[in-house]
């Protein structure tokens, strides 16, 4: 308890004291009061990273979640042959590390020796510039999706292996189908772990980082320093060297993703009474 | 929200529609499986194994090869075994280094967060304090709070203290797990009966031995899992060590392939650009330890998840 008050409370302290203050050329620091705030919330960079990570969040994760829904479902559903053969290869690409993912689908995507390249010059046919400005973030996306989809899918697997079974014995007594099954009894079986799913993905998204950081390397005309509200707080941080205004986005990102975290819940929960 | 529970039915449907059409007769028969169903999923899984695929064979192939041969088939001179042990000879030898500072930060993180978070959650499950509630709240508030949110702040505390480019700099935050005490508390709370509790204390054992002789042992699935997914969270973290460590001696595998990534993109010519083949490589051993482990230790990582994803 003690030591996760000091890794915990004291940096976010830290962050909230950093935040209130700001080097001056001359005289040193000085408390300024919100007026950080105020500068991040009219600053166009971090209003576009934490913009461009809301959009990513919304398109992104309905897909990768609605995948994972479908995968554990078929899964649960016994009607697939080499059912353990498929759990277990949706789900490595969760062991590769984020930035391996980054690098090589990064390589993938690459107009040189990319196989996507590679095959649209045999074939003579378009394809796309994936690392285009126009691409990119359903490039991430991609990524994104192909690391957590298997992540995801073993959550809601898990919760639906305990599913009663005399449940579904019951249902299918009283006349349900496989169809009426899924809908009636496997997706409010569900809903804890769909809960749990979607607030990882939330705090996941916002904090976007690590696969733009690495792609920036093979496009760095398209993914600037301020991409995501993350990238962002980094180079303030790191290249700009200005501390106090990086904990300013840094916190204020921690206050978006604990708002957006608390909308997802209410929102559910509202929807359980109704 | 609306969407996920009106879509799914509809989404699955789609590679499977023929499923329900089978004559109600042949339901009866207890090992059924819809052919299209299954070749829909291999269909996905190909989308899952075929990246693998493509860094194994371009694993075999020299910088020069993989831009003169098809990404998903070898050249006529595959040369693994040389890629591996220029891998390893490069910058003398550093890469082993990054491979053992990586089992080294994720293996002490994952044994000190599990252990961490049995503690805590035993003590959350089996006793009660003042403002126990309230403590517990702030850790599922914790939950929620973004790791990375508060990596920089973290960074400069560190940076304050001296921690920083040490490898407590990575270790010590990784040791707290929000998510893992909410785990081992709802697992507590079943796994360890109150009647073995009473029953060691009449028999006069300490509260402290009570944990770890008695709590522990009952604990062990859940602390696997704990243990388990703080590995790979720490194995596959980027963004802490990034900012905490700028010697190359003390970098994580992560860290320091996108540091080659970087060169090998830089060069583009000369000297830089047989890194590529390197990174490629790099990448590819870096993934074969963590894969390896998940295919032995499948049985552990399901069964503790059930216990999270049941419970509100």
């Amino acid at each position: 308890m003690v030591l996760f008050l000091l890794l915990f409370l004291a940096p976010l302290g830290y962050a909230a004291y950093l935040s209130l203050f700001r080097e001056r050329l001359i005289g040193g620091t000085a408390f300024v009061g919100l007026d950080n705030y105020a500068q991040a919330l009219s600053d166009p960079q971090f209003l576009h990273g934490v913009g461009r990570v809301a959009l990513f969040f919304v398109v992104q994760v309905p897909v990768m979640l609605l995948l994972a829904l479908a995968f554990a479902l078929a899964l649960d559903s016994g009607l697939l042959r080499l059912a353990r053969v498929i759990r277990l290869g949706v789900f490595v690409p969760y062991a590769v590390p984020s930035v391996v993912a980054a690098l090589m689908w990064g390589y993938l995507y690459g107009p040189d020796f990319g196989p996507f390249a590679q095959l649209g010059r045999e074939l003579s046919l378009p394809v796309p510039d994936f690392l285009s400005d126009g691409w990119m973030l359903g490039s991430l996306a991609n990524i994104v999706t192909w690391e957590f989809v298997g992540y995801n899918m073993i959550i809601l697997y898990a919760a639906l292996r305990t599913v009663p079974e005399e449940l579904y014995e019951a249902a299918a007594v009283d006349g349900a189908g496989a169809w009426r099954i899924a809908w009636s009894i496997k997706l409010p079986a569900l809903r804890p772990a769909l809960m749990l799913t979607l607030l990882f993905s939330v705090i996941g998204s916002f904090q976007l980082f690590n696969e733009p950081k690495l792609l920036m390397n093979i496009a760095p005309d398209v993914i600037s320093s301020s991409y995501t509200a993350n990238l962002y707080a980094y180079t303030l941080a790191f290249t700009g060297q200005q501390v106090n205004y990086a904990a300013t986005v840094s916190f204020l990102l921690g206050l978006v993703i604990v708002i957006a975290s608390y909308a997802v819940l209410l929102t559910a929960n509202r929807r359980r009474t109704s | 929200m609306t969407t996920t529970t009106t879509t799914p039915t509809a989404t699955v449907a789609e590679p499977t529609r023929p499923a329900p059409a089978t004559p109600p007769g042949r339901r009866r028969r207890a090992a059924r499986h819809s052919t299209p169903l299954t070749i829909a999923m291999l269909a996905a899984l190909a989308y899952f194994l075929l990246p693998l695929l493509w860094l194994l064979i371009a694993s075999t192939k020299s910088t020069q090869d993989l831009f003169n041969s098809f990404g998903l088939w070898f050249s006529h001179t595959p040369q693994l075994l040389t890629n591996v042990k220029a891998t390893f000879a490069q910058d003398d030898g550093v890469f082993v280094r990054w491979l053992v500072n990586t089992v080294l930060y994720a293996g002490v993180s994952a044994v000190g967060a599990a252990l961490l978070a049995a503690a805590g959650g035993y003590g959350f499950a089996k006793f009660r304090f003042r403002g126990d509630r309230t403590a517990f709240n702030l850790v599922l508030g914790a939950v929620m709070v973004p790791t990375t949110a508060l990596a920089i702040p973290t960074y400069l505390l560190f940076a304050r203290a001296g921690l920083v480019n040490t490898p407590w700099a990575v270790v010590l935050p990784s040791l707290v797990n929000p998510f893992g005490l909410y785990l081992m508390r709802i697992y507590a709370q079943d796994a360890v009966p109150d009647s073995v509790l009473e029953a060691a204390r009449i028999d006069g054992a300490g509260e402290a031995r009570i944990f770890f002789r008695i709590a522990l042992r009952l604990l062990g699935p859940g602390l696997v899992t704990v243990l388990l997914f703080t590995l790979v969270a720490t194995w596959n973290n980027y963004f802490l060590p990034l900012i905490m460590l700028n010697d190359p001696d003390l970098y994580p595998i992560t860290v320091g392939l996108s540091s080659w990534a970087a060169q090998a993109q830089n060069g583009g010519a000369g000297a830089s650009s047989d890194m590529l083949a390197l990174v490629v490589t790099g990448s590819l051993l870096s993934i074969v330890p963590l894969v390896v482990a998940f295919l032995l230790l499948q049985r552990y990582w399901q069964s503790g998840l059930a216990a999270g994803g049941v419970k509100q």
